[in-house]
């Protein structure tokens, strides 16, 4: 059984101030086997957000169904970890607090959110930054606690939406780094939704990319490359060259779309 | 004398009040003011001083009554203050969260509220007759809308995206209220709070001249009536005084309460 599975999904949203209806998603089919990281690639605006938010149950399909581990998906639950391109952490809560977020809802004790936290603290390598909050904290560390936030509540599936755009290039390289490592030590299937090829050939384990709006899945590649991944091989720029060469159709075909319909 | 040195260190903050005091002694001193109209400092301050510590009973029948003068208009302002406080977080929570309050209730609230407290007096005599609860009611529509309006604009002002991470981690609507919407919309609400503790005073002061018979404001309005600018002044002064103090505790429960805002906020140039 499939992990995630995407059936049919139609997404049309009502664009109000031109009076018409923007056709975003059309018709993707999708299945995540379990212990995948899947990056989902495609061009601005192709709705690959969108469709990590339906997984999340933060949006729904105007038609089709999103199943994770064989449940329809009605709305958000602690089953689907999220780590949002922004790190979202309560500003008023600490480091520790923020990670042990899940479990002051499921009415645990301050002690033991604070035992349950460290093991994350340290996965994440935070340690002696527990009582820091998140203005106190750069980007990168902020965006390391949602990652632990998200872990803790050891889920089934982990989703992730650009979490790293917002850093510098050094920090960005860590991140994936840890990122990898943790997710060969936790397995889990991993939703990972990025604009930049290599990034993309870095972490996943498979890459899907989307056609420009209205959104399909263009391709699945399945990455047959050694990790930890090496961006100078020549495998490693045989993929990069082909996806590009996707990308670039899809976007020339996006600015083609926007002439015709100025 | 460490007093000493934080004196001399913050002495900015006392140049411009003494210079002003020095300069309304002298000139109520020389007579270029008459003394009936605006009495010296040093008058007001022994009038005072007698109206707290019963020390030439110079103030007549208020002498030595200062304390509970200053006690019941304190408690009406708390009685007040309290009432709106509760009532217009709740309120304001709930119409800032749930469409459907705010739809029902609130186009009434938005009416009343460009009714001045004041002019509900003669009502409030009506309903509540010449004692504490006119007060408490005049401090209550003073201080609840500030708090209701900057409680509903800090619920509709949260970060969504804090509301969809909570809903990710398992949280039921009653916990996204209780754990992200109310802690987010906490430094609006504060904001609301300090503005409705000046609403308090200046409604508690109101009441007092005209429907109580007792509190700083009654002896305010009692003592305009026997010419005693001196206990004019000395009220004002004491009205002003405990203002301060109340709005310096919210200030204090305030940054005890929102500690994790420091860092991220302006908290004003040094220079």
């Amino acid at each position: 059984m499939a992990a995630i599975e995407l059936k049919d999904i139609v997404k049309i949203y009502a664009d109000r101030k031109r009076g018409t209806e923007l056709l975003t998603i059309d018709h993707v089919d999708l299945s995540v086997d379990s212990n995948e990281f899947l990056c989902l690639l495609g061009p601005s605006g192709c709705g690959k957000s969108t469709l990590l938010n339906m997984i999340a149950g933060f949006e729904t399909a105007s038609s089709g169904t999103v199943s994770v581990a064989g449940k329809s998906i009605t709305g958000p639950g602690a089953d689907r970890g999220m780590v949002f391109q922004q790190a979202t952490l309560m500003p008023w809560l600490n480091v520790w607090e923020n990670i042990a977020f899940s479990l002051k809802l499921a009415g645990k004790s301050a002690s033991e959110q604070r035992e349950a936290a460290q093991p994350f603290i340290d996965m994440v390598k935070l340690g002696g930054f527990e009582n820091h909050y998140p203005s106190e904290l750069s980007g990168g560390m902020a965006q390391r606690v949602g990652i632990a936030r998200a872990l803790l509540l050891n889920p089934a599936v982990i989703l992730m939406d650009e979490p790293f755009a917002a850093l510098d290039a050094q920090t960005k390289i860590e991140m994936q780094e840890e990122l990898v490592s943790i997710w060969q030590r936790h397995q889990g299937t991993v939703v990972f939704v990025t604009h930049s090829v290599d990034e993309a050939l870095v972490l996943g384990s498979q890459v899907a990319v989307m056609t420009h709006r209205p959104g399909r899945i263009r391709e699945l590649i399945k990455l047959d490359l050694p990790r930890p991944r090496d961006s100078t091989s020549p495998e490693f720029n045989e993929y990069k060259r082909h996806i590009l060469a996707l990308i670039r159709e899809e976007s020339a075909l996006a600015r083609a779309d926007v002439a015709a319909n100025a | 004398m460490n007093w000493l040195v934080s004196i001399r260190d913050q002495r900015d903050r006392f140049i411009v009040p003494v210079v002003l005091i020095l300069a309304w002694e002298c000139l109520s001193r020389s007579g270029w003011l008459p003394a009936s109209l605006l009495p010296a400092p040093s008058t007001v301050c022994v009038s005072w001083a007698d109206w707290i510590f019963s020390t030439d009973q110079s103030t007549q029948a208020n002498s030595g009554r200062w304390i509970f003068d200053a006690l019941s208009s304190s408690l009406r302002v708390f009685a007040g203050y309290a009432i709106a406080a509760f009532s217009g977080i709740a309120l304001g929570v709930a119409i800032g969260w749930w469409r459907w309050v705010e739809r029902t209730i609130e186009p009434t609230l938005q009416m009343l509220r460009p009714v001045p407290p004041v002019s509900w007096i003669p009502l409030a005599i009506i309903w509540f007759g010449i004692a504490n609860k006119p007060a408490i009611f005049l401090v209550f529509l003073g201080a609840f809308f500030p708090v209701l309006m900057n409680a509903i604009h800090g619920v509709k002002t949260v970060d969504r995206n804090l509301i969809r991470a909570a809903s990710m981690m398992g949280a039921s609507e009653s916990q996204i209220l209780r754990f992200v919407v109310l802690p987010a919309a906490l430094p609006s609400i504060f904001a609301g709070l300090r503005i409705a503790i000046g609403s308090a005073w200046m409604l508690t002061v109101t009441a007092e001249m005209v429907a109580v018979k007792s509190g700083l404001g009654y002896v305010l309005w009692d003592s305009y009536y026997f010419m005693r600018f001196d206990l004019v002044i000395a009220a004002m002064t004491s009205i002003g005084l405990l203002g301060f103090l109340t709005d310096w505790a919210i200030k204090l429960v305030m940054s005890r309460v929102l500690h994790w805002q420091h860092g991220q906020t302006v908290q004003g140039r040094k220079h």
